[in-house]
């Protein structure tokens, strides 16, 4: 919970991580590298009092993490997105036996999402069975870009995959979070591409798809099927940073998804350890729409209110004390905000 | 007259990053470029991460070859893409000329060109409304719903417009002055209705591509200016 003023702040951060990027988990140089692409992302865009030295980003455990969000970092839950990565670290990427005893020891403030691999084929369907109930999962993370053999990518739309969707279904897991990365098979085409998130969206009604990144760097086809898919919702992992070093642009991304999206479909997360959670929270409370960006209406507290925790407590039925619920908004489900209002606006843009 | 090492780094401002729709040479992509007395040039290349995209990587190292090579003086021309998770096999794609099918394999199946095509048409779409939302800001008593009908010669010389023509030429859409400006990669104009939804969603397009291309910027700074990641003390 954060509080300023009078105004108090459910947190739920809906994208964190228990990594180990240390050389002795490193596969080959690609281990080394990817990590050093996230340490550059938090090189760039954190304010110089939240840099963490390079060794300490390679490692975190347990016990930082609980710290970071919970002691110092007024999350309330959190929910562990891990990437597997197992081309690049001997152990995965993200740690699943760390991460999910973590998640089992306080139910109450972690969940504990795992992921599939949809070229793992028949065994795979039997593996995300057995993960379902091992770990209670509710939400899975897919990282489409994840090297396996001699492949490096899949769509969402592939015909495996929707097979995988259909054994979610079926144990309950709800929640697909989708992180698009940059191989894809054939590479022909834009891996960054949210198409084949529209296809499943469209057929797959019942779950509901969290873009990360709101599908940076593909921002706008993003917006595009997600106003049309009422069941595609953004996720705020790596935009949230912006607001530091361009709030210009953050406030444009922010505007936009508002926008083609809505207030009830948008996800706070820090990213951690990409990021930690207390900086993000005070910045955005504090965070308007700059002045000069007149296209877009100024952001409410209540919108804050939403994106910072109830929209994902109420996609993971996470208990809100009650004094701190807000209704939905009377908003269209699909079609941008606004639209009939249009004709009348001024795009007058940044 | 320009020396054979300029006239070499001209031709590679040339080359575009299809995703930023800005030259390599004014994006820092280019860290060494090296021309010999007998009109051999080597040229390295470096990206702001290992994981940008690889397609991306190769279409911008190839057309670097390619425009070298058009240059009537240059001889052996060698083009390498650094600190790249697929620098490997792009390099030796490169070094063969085995072309994009022969440097990825399998995991290529026809070409790039669809994919260059789609980038072309986005940045058109980002300068079409750079224009139209300059045109507005300009005078704020203009009805979005009008800019369906603006025609290129309305609109004021200067940079953002000069960018547009180059972009319409590209994707072979007239440049003459009677034409229309909101159009789409096909030169369909817009019906009145559909203008500000059109060009609403044309924003979000500019925004994408400015917003990456100032990230991208920023990312490889901050890698090269400390590539031992070692500044930020304990």
């Amino acid at each position: 919970m954060y509080s300023k003023g009078d105004d108090s702040f459910f947190i739920v951060d809906a994208h964190v991580a228990l990594w180990d990027a240390r050389k002795e988990n490193q596969r080959n140089i690609h281990g080394k590298q990817f990590i050093d692409c996230f340490y550059d992302y938090h090189r760039n865009l954190s304010p110089e009092s939240e840099l963490w030295t390079y060794d300490e980003y390679l490692y975190q455990g347990g016990e930082r993490l609980m710290h970071d969000l919970f002691e110092v970092g007024y999350v309330d839950h959190a929910i562990f997105q891990p990437a597997h990565l197992g081309e690049f670290y001997n152990n995965g990427f993200g740690q699943t036996e760390e991460a999910s005893a973590l998640a089992a020891a306080h139910p109450d403030k972690l969940t504990y999402n795992h992921n599939f691999d949809p070229r793992n084929g028949e065994r795979g369907l039997d593996q995300l069975r057995s993960d379902a109930e091992r770990f209670g999962l509710k939400g899975v993370k897919l990282y489409t870009a994840e090297w396996h053999g001699d492949s490096r990518g899949y769509k969402l739309d592939d015909d495996w995959t929707r097979r995988y969707l259909e054994v979610c279904r079926e144990v309950g897991i709800k929640n697909i979070h989708v992180h698009k990365g940059p191989t894809i098979r054939p590479l022909d085409r834009d891996a960054f591409d949210v198409a084949d998130v529209d296809h499943v969206a469209t057929d797959f009604t019942d779950l509901n798809f969290v873009v990360e990144h709101c599908g940076l760097p593909r921002l706008e086809d993003f917006c595009w099927i997600a106003t049309q898919e009422p069941n595609v919702h953004a996720g705020l992992a790596v935009a949230m940073p912006f607001m530091h070093t361009r709030p210009k642009y953050f406030g444009q991304i922010i505007g936009e998804l508002l926008y083609w999206v809505g207030e009830d479909r948008i996800q706070f997360s820090s990213d951690y350890a990409l990021w930690t959670p207390r900086w993000l929270i005070e910045t955005f409370v504090d965070f308007q729409i700059p002045e000069e960006l007149s296209e877009y209406p100024a952001i409410t507290l209540d919108q804050k209110k939403k994106i910072l925790g109830l929209n994902a407590a109420k996609m993971y039925d996470i208990d809100v004390p009650t004094e701190l619920q807000i209704s939905d908004a009377d908003e269209t489900e699909t079609g941008p905000r606004g639209a009939e209002n249009a004709a009348e606006e001024h795009l007058v843009g940044a | 007259m320009a020396t054979r090492h300029e006239a070499a780094f001209d031709a590679l401002g040339t080359v575009i990053d299809p995703e930023l729709d800005q030259p390599i040479t004014d994006l820092d992509f280019v860290s060494s470029l090296v021309v010999d007395e007998g009109g051999n040039v080597v040229v390295h290349l470096r990206l702001p991460t290992s994981f940008c995209a690889p397609n991306f990587a190769y279409l911008m190292a190839s057309d670097a070859k390619d425009v070298l090579k058009q240059l009537d003086w240059t001889r052996k021309v060698t083009v390498e893409l650094d600190d790249h998770h697929d620098s490997p096999i792009i390099n030796a794609g490169l070094a063969a000329d085995a072309g994009y099918r022969g440097t990825f394999g399998h995991e290529a199946e026809d070409d790039l060109e669809d994919l260059r095509t789609i980038f072309l048409r986005k940045a058109h779409v980002a300068a079409m409304e750079r224009c139209l939302t300059g045109l507005l800001r300009a005078d704020p008593t203009r009805e979005v719903s009008e800019m369906g009908q603006v025609l290129l010669k309305e609109l004021p010389d200067d940079e953002n417009t000069g960018a547009l023509l180059r972009r319409r030429e590209v994707i072979g859409l007239p440049t003459t002055s009677d034409s229309v400006v909101m159009v789409d990669h096909e030169g369909n104009k817009y019906a009145q209705i559909d203008v500000p939804l059109a060009l609403r969603r044309a924003r979000s397009t500019r925004i994408s591509i400015d917003g990456n291309a100032h990230f991208c910027r920023g990312l490889l700074r901050t890698r090269y200016d400390d590539p031992d990641r070692t500044t930020v003390d304990a």
